[in-house]
């Protein structure tokens, strides 16, 4: 059970513009999962748009959805998130290719070749997306 | 000592036979107002004449996880029994404001989005139950949604099988074919679960798909 809490950073839904933080992979690569999403939330509930590095795993974005809604409601004004990766691995790729790329994001740590975005609800009020682009849409 | 054996090799033989039998978990995912109440109610109205669920055009009308036992499902003169799961929508964000649209007073719309924050960790912490996830997704729709993603990324982590709805065909905008090049890798079957349309094909891909629980 989550308790409500006081937020002391910016308040959320009151910005004239938006920041973006780029979050390099090095810095969350060797934090386990709780800490990287820790790490991420603290930065959206700080107003800004995250552009990470990679990814985080499946699990570890099943988590973030998860703890962003337990925090729905015990944070002032905070919604929730937009979330969007851009990674080349949903395609129908060959069996060489897919071990290719397993080899490549062992050897690296993770997708570095995928970019997240994430960005607080209420300033990102959409992640448009199709193959061939990504639109960021804002609320007013 | 040879009791002993014999005592385990009797209850392995035992449990294995009722493993065989256990209900098959099928459990209906996807963003809210995709159709997933729609096609289990479907599903349960067709076979045991009672359905799982209310629907409603009100986003996250299912806000905790329903079930219904022993659904046998007749398919070309196979039978399968399954445990119908189906769960609340998921999404990344809930705003009590959106239900104000629908006329649902302030109150009713706080209540509301708590209970839909509840029921979203509730869909999470059931995709390790699964033995076979549909998930259902809205056509009409944009299918490059990142939620789609993760669920299907942590069902193929987990090695359940899964297979990808795409409702509402009979909507104009209904785009299957948008839905498959988003999927590439996974079979889409297009259905209408509010008119019955196209539900031999996904219960043929849903007997296809139970042979490939891992045991």
């Amino acid at each position: 059970m989550v308790k409500k809490r006081k937020s002391n950073k910016k308040d959320l839904g009151k910005i004239k513009g938006f920041s973006i933080q780029f979050l390099p992979y090095s810095e969350i690569k060797n934090l386990d999962s709780h800490q990287r999403i820790r790490k991420i939330l603290n930065i959206v509930l700080g107003n800004y748009i995250l552009i990470l590095q990679g990814r985080l795993t499946s699990d570890e974005e099943s988590r973030l959805i998860g703890d962003t809604m337990a925090m729905i409601g015990h944070i002032k004004n905070f919604k929730g998130i937009e979330l969007a990766v851009i990674s080349s691995n949903g395609k129908k790729s060959s069996m060489i290719d897919k071990m290719k790329n397993n080899i490549v994001n062992k050897l690296s740590g993770g997708d570095l070749g995928a970019i997240t975005i994430i960005g607080p609800a209420t300033i990102v009020k959409e992640i448009k997306r199709n193959p061939k682009k990504i639109e960021l849409l804002l609320n007013k | 000592m040879a009791i002993k054996i014999f005592k385990n090799f009797f209850k392995r033989i035992i449990n294995n036979i009722f493993k065989g039998k256990k209900d098959v978990k099928l459990g209906f995912y996807g963003p809210p107002n995709s159709g997933k109440t729609s096609l289990a109610n479907r599903i349960c109205k067709d076979f045991t004449g009672e359905e799982i669920g209310s629907v409603s055009k009100v986003p996250h009308e299912t806000r905790s996880v329903q079930f219904k036992e022993k659904v046998e499902i007749e398919y070309k003169g196979k039978k399968m029994v399954f445990k119908m799961i189906d769960t609340p929508g998921i999404a990344t964000k809930i705003d009590f404001e959106e239900f104000l649209k629908f006329k649902v007073n302030k109150n009713e719309a706080k209540k509301r989005a708590k209970e839909a924050t509840q029921g979203i960790i509730e869909s999470i912490q059931w995709l390790d139950d699964m033995d076979v996830v549909v998930i259902v997704l809205d056509s009409s729709k944009n299918p490059y949604n990142q939620v789609n993603i993760t669920i299907i990324g942590n069902l193929v982590a987990r090695k359940i099988p899964v297979l990808i709805v795409a409702n509402k065909i009979d909507l104009k905008r209904a785009n299957i074919k948008k839905v498959e090049a988003a999927f590439p890798e996974y079979e889409v079957v297009g259905i209408s679960a509010k008119k019955g349309k196209n539900l031999e094909e996904f219960y043929e891909s849903i007997f296809k798909l139970s042979k490939k629980i891992k045991k």
